[in-house]
């Protein structure tokens, strides 16, 4: 009972967070990484931005700049935007659906130490003779043709740090489907938990085609197979295919965690229940469903034809609808409220016409004989940073400004994170819209320079110049959070004032065990529909009684490292050196043994005591 | 207020004076200046989809701004504003009308996407084996150089593509070690050169917007290859009808360069030394596509730039043999001849820069 | 509920696997996971059929020159009568009949390596016979990856079921390892099913042409 002692040295501490399956700690976890590789990921792209500064710039050289564009995009999608988003779907959904914890906390444990170990291995890359460097897609004939390392790094990290996330996919649906407290229907569910459930499932279906494609990969480099030699009969169009079956659910994977962020904002500071809630579940649903079936609008000028064009061009049109539905809701469910601009809600309120002109350029996207013009140009560069920043990194931000409080029991300074929003968000425009007509221009996209006199100078400029202010506004950001964390102001429940939804019925941050006794949920919106009664607690659904909660363990750490450790081997055994297959056995010997105890030894949890938890009434955690 | 107004304004601002300085880019390069019927038949599908975007954007911004003017929380105010579940009109009202938008673009994008994949001309052979009445280049990207066949003509050439004005010309589009994409800009879209099987599409080039950009259209590789993907451009140099079949003749003449000058003929020793292993000098190169490794230099003296990308001086022909790594990083040829002197360097410079088909 | 307490017939529930929350969980998150692994087995099934007879010379083996009825056959009768043996394990389960269980089990786990010896013995065969190997052609690469990792699952399955039999021998059924018991064999099944669609796509569309 870890969490019990009050006091902690800084070993103790450390040994906690390793060995947690607390689902809240979990989300610290994933959120200072995410955090990390965040930061890692915004240098890269300053790189990018003062190499393409001016023309024929030499700061950094070609091959050094296809790696940074490379990790870049990898880092910023796998390492840091996943989870990050992980990060608040463990510190809120289980606390907005009243679980005591999610499905299986030991498999939330596993899932973040192999993100984890997955993403250091990717960026020791940087130390271990050069990153990986055909881009995020690296695609199969480039990435067959690079020397060295890199691509084998990208491959065996992203396949640790891909087992991990489907492990968080699955772990989420069962939650969700199990474990809501009495009284949580479906239709009940705050569109966060929603747009969570949807999105596991989409992990559920869309990772396995990845891991296809990364194994196929890494048969080809690593043990001679011939998937995507063509000499041999191979076809490197099977990883372009694999690659986007699940790349493009990936983008929805992002974004629509961001949907439910904002959806839970605009409804809590317009004090108004969420406008068309059912449309908005429906729209969730279907923009998931038809993530499934466009994959191929990236592959426009790849030459599948007229008609395999034609078909996911109109497909792709087709999601724009419910993404419409969703910003007209959003906007409505503002209109005739109380709008209360909070730093959170103003994040909301930009993201409202940033996304939209992301998701319009979409539209001109999917058209596939103009595609033709605008793929592979700093036009799509355009378009996904304002999909990608615009909707998921403003939802993110707006989520961590939103859900510090719960999560950390103090609330970020209103006066800094305004200044990181403005800051963040005019550079963001400054630095993206003008990318659009660089790629009308002629610029096309991935290229370490470009020349003079070809009219791409000034709008470089600008971009680069808007760049430095986001960087700014991230800046701040750290700031922010190292004062008030030093602060440490504690608050209430409902530090917002309007919180609506059961985690702010609860502590902050909430007790290890969540809700001393199950909530019943009489409605959408549970807490509202409390208050709105003079109430000022949540009704219990259940006497008091003993909560059964699940062991600490440290295997879930052995078990990633054991693969870390193995990855290292596989990595190096093509050089045919003598010491990589000890080293896998021994990788492997870890992770399997570590496996074996796991199964072989009972794992009952343990019980807290009714008379403990009276004990605790102080400690808040009322149902 | 005032400060989100300001922010409107600013990037606002920003837009149009990056559009200003910029233009519309420039004529030999850019998208938005169509130089034929295919690039003309995309930037028209580009204009509607911006119009009907921009449709959406203000209605959004509309409601956007009535709602952040109207409905500001006032300070101290406590009223609870009246729950609305939602409106089955409205939400049916932006159901429908999104969706026939997109039909009034679906349709074009359609047909437009049929249209441009047509190339039934380039299969209609005559009975030698060679296309009826179509032009058709075999394109095939290499690792940062381009090399155009014309089958028909049987002559090959790199790095300068000449095309016809004002007809379609068709393309086999292929690649011969990674993935690149074969893209003119100016022209039309672009398509992947594929390390397995050939694409093939046609484009048009406009005999007038040829003219705006002084006969010179830059075509750019579009596909991450490698260190020097950002330089692998090529140049589309067209010609009237009468001039392309004058250039076509010439090319078919030209069976081995003819040089003069002690300095061109100790290059050619040098060339024919350390450069021919790889370099043909003749446009009628009948090895197979294989054996030919680099690009084809008989029209070197004619060619808009060195490399691709560097201006066309004899100081630059030097510098380029002298470390191709330092303009071209990761290319093939690097360490392939061994060390030249540098007057070796300078007679290879002055036979290369000789090298010509076309009688002026 | 305790999840180690003792039953008796009387007093062992109808669905054993589903009755304690941590049962549901598991029950519901495997058949979860097996989504995904029908997504995984679809993209190497997709991969396959890309593949198939993709080779580089005249010289190499194709699907009509390598596949023989009689030997998959077997094969595949061995797998479909260990997935049948392994329902009468989990009847029996649920019956709190932890002896038959085992019994039933071990004939499954045996039928198991039946399969697995006979795949064994063909990738043997298709390498020394026809020198149609993993790294020989792209066909090559797609049908040992399919092939194998499907032979993988099976091994990974064996594994499974002889270290649930071990580890429960001396103490019988409760409800703490009766989910345990079900998951395993409801991924039997999953496997048996692949294996249909192996047969199917891989050796009888193999064998037409």
């Amino acid at each position: 009972m870890s969490t019990y002692a009050n006091k902690k040295g800084f070993g103790a501490t450390i040994w906690d967070y390793l060995t947690t399956v607390d689902h809240k700690k979990i989300a610290i976890l994933y959120l200072i990484s995410g955090g990390l590789f965040f930061v890692i990921g915004g240098l890269e792209a300053m790189f990018i931005r003062i190499q393409l500064a001016i023309p024929n710039n030499d700061f950094v050289s070609a091959g050094f700049y296809n790696e940074i564009l490379t990790m870049h995009g990898t880092t910023m999608i796998f390492l840091a935007a996943m989870p990050l988003v992980f990060a608040v779907m463990n510190a809120v959904v289980p606390l907005q659906i009243g679980a005591r914890d999610v499905a299986f906390p030991f498999l939330n444990s596993l899932g973040f130490w192999l993100f984890f170990f997955g993403g250091v291995f990717l960026n020791l890359s940087w130390f271990l003779g050069g990153a990986p460097d055909a881009g995020w897609t690296s695609y199969a004939s480039l990435s067959l043709h690079s020397a060295g390392h890199g691509i084998d790094f990208y491959v065996l990290g992203l396949q640790l740090s891909g087992f991990g996330t489907l492990m968080a996919g699955i772990n989420f649906l069962v939650t969700i489907i199990n474990m809501r407290t009495p009284g949580m229907t479906y239709m009940r569910m705050p569109l966060f938990t929603w747009s969570t459930f949807v999105v596991s499932a989409l992990i559920l279906f869309a990772f396995p085609p990845l891991t296809v494609g990364l194994v196929l990969m890494m048969f080809d480099r690593m043990f001679g197979a011939n998937f995507f030699d063509v000499a041999a009969g191979g076809n490197t169009i099977i990883w372009e295919h694999l690659f986007w079956i699940f790349g493009h659910p990936e983008v929805y994977i992002l974004i629509l965690p961001a949907f439910g962020i904002f959806s839970e904002i605009f409804a809590t500071f317009s004090r108004k229940r969420l406008f068309g809630y059912s449309s908005m579940v429906f729209a969730t649903v279907l923009i998931g469903f038809l993530g499934f079936m466009v994959w191929a609008h990236h592959m426009f000028t790849t030459g599948l034809g007229p008609i395999a064009n034609a078909i996911f061009a109109v497909a792709t049109m087709a999601i724009a609808v419910p993404t419409g539905i969703k910003i007209f809701n959003w906007i409505f469910t503002m209109w005739g409220g109380s709008v209360k601009f909070t730093v959170p809600m103003l994040y909301a309120v930009a993201f409202i016409p940033t996304f939209t002109m992301g998701g319009v350029t979409g539209i001109m996207l999917a058209s596939a004989p103009a595609d033709y013009q605008y793929h592979d140009s700093y036009f799509v560069v355009a378009h996904f940073h304002y999909v990608i920043v615009g909707g998921v990194v403003l939802g993110l931000l707006a989520g961590i400004n939103f859900y510090w409080p719960k999560m950390f029991g103090t609330m970020l300074s209103e006066k800094l994170g305004q200044i990181t929003f403005w800051t963040f968000l005019i550079g963001f425009h400054l630095t993206f819209f003008i990318q659009h007509f660089l790629g009308l221009m002629g610029m096309p996209r991935r290229v370490f320079t470009f020349l003079d006199n070809q009219g791409f100078n000034a709008g470089n400029m600008i971009s680069t110049v808007g760049a430095f202010l986001m960087a700014f506004g991230v800046l701040v950001m750290v700031i922010n959070i190292i004062i008030t964390s030093v602060k440490n102001e504690k608050v209430g429940n409902d530090p917002w004032g309007d919180g609506r939804t059961l985690e702010w019925a609860i502590a902050s941050p909430p007790p290890f065990y969540n809700f001393k006794q199950l909530p019943l949920v009489r409605g959408l919106d549970p807490y509202w529909v409390e208050k709105m009664e003079g109430k000022k607690e949540m009704t219990p659904a259940e006497p008091l009684g003993d909560i059964h909660m699940p062991n600490s363990s440290i295997l879930p750490v052995t078990i990633a490292l054991g693969l870390f450790v193995a990855a290292f081997g596989a990595l190096y055994h093509m050089d045919d050196k003598s010491w990589t297959l000890p080293i896998i056995i021994v990788g492997l010997l870890i992770t399997f043994g570590s496996m074996l105890i796991r199964s072989v030894k009972d794992d009952h949890g343990f019980h807290i005591h009714k008379e403990e938890l009276m004990d605790d009434k102080d400690k808040g955690g009322k149902a | 207020m005032k400060k989100r107004l300001h922010k409107w304004r600013l990037i606002a601002l920003l837009g149009i004076v990056g559009l200003v300085l910029s233009g519309c880019g420039e004529p030999f390069l850019s998208a938005l200046k169509p130089a034929g019927d295919v690039a003309q038949s995309q930037y028209d599908l580009l204009i509607l989809s911006t119009l009907i975007m921009v449709l959406v954007i203000i209605v959004v911004i509309i409601l956007f701004v009535v709602v952040l003017l109207r409905f500001r929380r006032k300070k101290g105010d406590e009223t609870i504003p009246k729950q609305i579940e939602g409106s089955h009109k409205l939400e049916i009202i932006w159901t429908v009308i999104p969706i026939l938008l997109l039909i009034v673009l679906a349709v074009p994008t359609v047909v437009t996407t049929f249209d441009l994949a047509d190339t039934k001309a380039m299969d209609k052979k005559d009975k030698d084996g060679k296309t009826k009445d179509a032009l058709v280049v075999n394109v095939r990207a290499n690792l940062y150089w381009w090399e155009f066949e014309y089958p028909d003509l049987g002559v090959i050439t790199s790095q300068d593509l000449v095309v016809p004005t004002d007809q379609k010309v068709y393309f086999n589009l292929t690649a011969s070690d990674v993935k690149h994409s074969f893209w003119i800009p100016a022209a039309g879209g672009k398509m992947d050169t594929n390390t397995e099987g050939v694409n093939k599409f046609y484009l048009e080039f406009d005999s007038k917007k040829a003219e705006d950009s002084n006969n010179l259209f830059y075509g750019k590789c579009a596909e991450l290859c490698g260190p020097s993907h950002a330089l692998m451009d090529f140049k589309v140099v067209p010609k009237s009808k009468s001039d392309f079949e004058a250039w076509a003749k010439d090319m078919k003449a030209t069976k081995e360069p003819v040089v003069e000058g002690d300095v061109a003929k100790q290059g050619e020793a040098v060339f024919n030394k350390s450069c021919i292993g790889c370099h043909a000098v003749t446009p009628n190169d009948s090895r197979p596509e294989a054996a030919r490794q680099a690009p084809n230099l008989s029209t070197f003296g004619e060619r808009q730039k060195i490399a691709g990308v560097l201006d066309h001086t004899e100081e630059n022909v030097k510098n380029w043999i002298k470390d191709p790594e330092k303009y071209k990083p990761g290319n093939t040829m690097t360490g392939t001849y061994g060390e030249l002197s540098d007057s070796d360097i300078n007679a290879l410079a002055a036979y290369l820069l000789e090298l010509k088909v076309e009688e002026k | 509920m305790q999840t180690d307490e003792k039953f008796t017939d009387a007093t062992w529930p109808a669905a054993p696997e589903k009755a304690t929350l941590e049962g549901k969980n598991k029950y519901l998150g495997f058949w979860l996971f097996l989504g995904g692994e029908t997504v995984l087995f679809a993209s190497l099934f997709a991969t396959y059929l890309a593949l198939k007879d993709k080779v580089p010379n005249g010289e190499a083996a194709l699907a009509k020159d390598l596949f023989e009825l009689p030997l998959t056959f077997v094969a595949t009768m061995l797998l479909l009568t260990s997935s049948l043996t392994s329902v009468y394990a989990v009847y029996h389960m649920k019956n709190n009949h932890f002896k038959q269980m085992q019994a039933w089990f071990v004939i499954t786990i045996a039928l198991g390596f039946g399969f697995l010896g006979l795949e064994i013995y063909e990738f043997n065969h298709y390498v020394h016979e026809y020198h149609h190997t993993f790294t020989s052609s792209a066909f090559g690469s797609a049908f040992y990856t399919l092939v194998g990792f499907h032979g993988g699952h099976v091994a990974f399955g064996l594994m499974w079921f002889i270290s649930l039999m071990v580890r429960n021998a001396r103490r019988g059924l409760n409800l703490y390892n009766a989910p345990k018991f079900y998951i395993a064999s409801l991924y039997w099944h999953f496997i048996d099913v692949v294996w249909v669609f192996i047969f199917t796509v891989v050796y009888l569309m193999g064998m037409v042409g």
